[in-house]
């Protein structure tokens, strides 16, 4: 399997935040989630990743390309959805579109009207008088419309009702059905991943905790409950993170074999992608 | 085919949807030539990612039960047939196994265990 997007070593600082060699790769076909608390880099990874902010050292490669030399080439072949958007308010979304679509060498009219009749989008109408969903739509119908390869979109879910978020996770295996090669999306709404995502990145505190498979991570963590007297020392050694009530407690482990022989009438369950994230920042133990 | 993913279970995922796939074939549920769904659209309907159908794809062509051709799809394989008879006796090995287990964790003899398959046997 190619990757489709490489980083290496990526450094980059602030006065009071830093991405701290960030590496990481996307391989071809997958729906990758970036996930991780506010604060943690996401949005700083992403704007790095596309030159949008200056990075200090590492290499990025989109599609083998080095960034530093083909960052043309790249954009014209990913789509982009950030938070925001970055549109000129006084615009309707057809003048908008002009100016945007005018950049891309295989923009895709057709393909345009039919996200804007699929979303209920109004061409006509100006871009400052879109709600938050409506504005996100009009961002997607943008990115998706000029046959990019791969789509980066940095909390596209936030702000959305259930409903909208729900199309929006529809568009986006539609899209790698359709031959897509990939799409990267940062969020912090866990369930979006748990139905959606094929890989997923965690970072924290501006660095990569993990990059693995979905459901190998659903397969090696296990969320324990049980009697909290029966928490040794050696026990508690086990859990990434460990919460405690009077009446037992729960805890995320890596290691349930022997949690397993430590400690006896548990119950087991699989954690979802948010009992995963919450046990790797850690937790009382 | 039915598929039925257990979130309880310490089986891994690509486990039980293989054990399943595979299940379904030596039921004669899917015989030779059937296609089964692309990796995408199995991986969406089974909420499961596509990593995982692809590295049950990737397993079970090894094993002979299925034909992946690219750019039309993946089909059943019965070709095989050896593999698979082997493979019906080894699902009723692994079966009689468990069942054994349980037979000697509550002291329950092979005499004892023989004659009750006897009459299970026949009864059947």
């Amino acid at each position: 399997m190619n990757d489709i997007l490489t980083v290496s070593g990526l450094n980059k600082s602030y006065d009071d935040f830093s991405l701290k060699d960030v590496t990481f790769s996307l391989p071809e076909g997958c729906i990758t989630g970036f996930v991780g608390v506010n604060g943690a880099g996401k949005t700083t990874t992403l704007r790095t990743l596309l030159g949008l902010t200056n990075k200090l050292s590492g290499k990025i490669q989109f599609f083998g390309l080095d960034m530093d030399k083909n960052e043309r080439e790249i954009k014209d072949r990913i789509g982009i959805v950030l938070d925001g958007g970055g549109f000129y308010e006084e615009l309707s979304l057809g003048e908008m579109k002009g100016i945007i679509s005018s950049a891309y060498t295989s923009w895709s009219e057709q393909d345009f009207k039919r996200y804007m009749d699929m979303f209920s989008l109004d061409p006509k109408q100006k871009i400052n008088s879109l709600s938050k969903g409506m504005r996100m739509k009009y961002a997607l119908a943008l990115a998706l419309s000029h046959n990019a390869e791969l789509l980066i979109m940095d909390e596209p879910t936030s702000g959305l009702d259930p409903l909208v978020r729900g199309q929006l996770l529809k568009i986006l295996t539609e899209y790698m059905e359709n031959g897509g090669k990939g799409v990267f999306f940062s969020t912090h709404i866990t369930s979006d991943l748990d139905k959606i995502a094929d890989m997923l990145i965690m970072i924290d505190n501006g660095r990569i905790v993990f990059r693995e498979e979905k459901d190998t991570l659903l397969d090696t963590y296990r969320l324990v409950k049980g009697d909290s007297g029966a928490l040794t020392t050696d026990a508690r050694k086990l859990f990434l993170s460990i919460s405690e009530t009077d009446f037992g407690f729960t805890g995320i482990t890596k290691q349930i074999s022997e949690v397993r022989s430590y400690i006896p009438n548990i119950m087991v369950e699989r954690p979802t992608i948010e009992d995963i994230m919450l046990g790797n920042i850690g937790g009382e133990k | 085919m039915k598929i039925l993913i257990s979130n309880t279970s310490d089986t891994p995922l690509y486990q039980q949807i293989k054990d399943q796939i595979k299940d379904a074939i030596l039921k004669e549920e899917l015989v030779e030539g059937d296609a089964l769904p692309s990796i995408r659209a199995f991986a969406n309907d089974l909420k499961v990612s596509v990593l995982t159908i692809r590295r049950v794809y990737e397993e079970l062509e090894q094993e002979g039960f299925i034909v992946s051709q690219v750019g039309i799809g993946t089909f059943v394989s019965t070709s095989n047939l050896e593999l698979l008879r082997d493979s019906k006796r080894r699902l009723v090995e692994q079966k009689m196994t468990d069942m054994i287990q349980t037979a000697k964790s509550l002291k329950i003899s092979k005499e004892e265990l023989n004659s009750m398959m006897d009459i299970l046997y026949e009864e059947a």
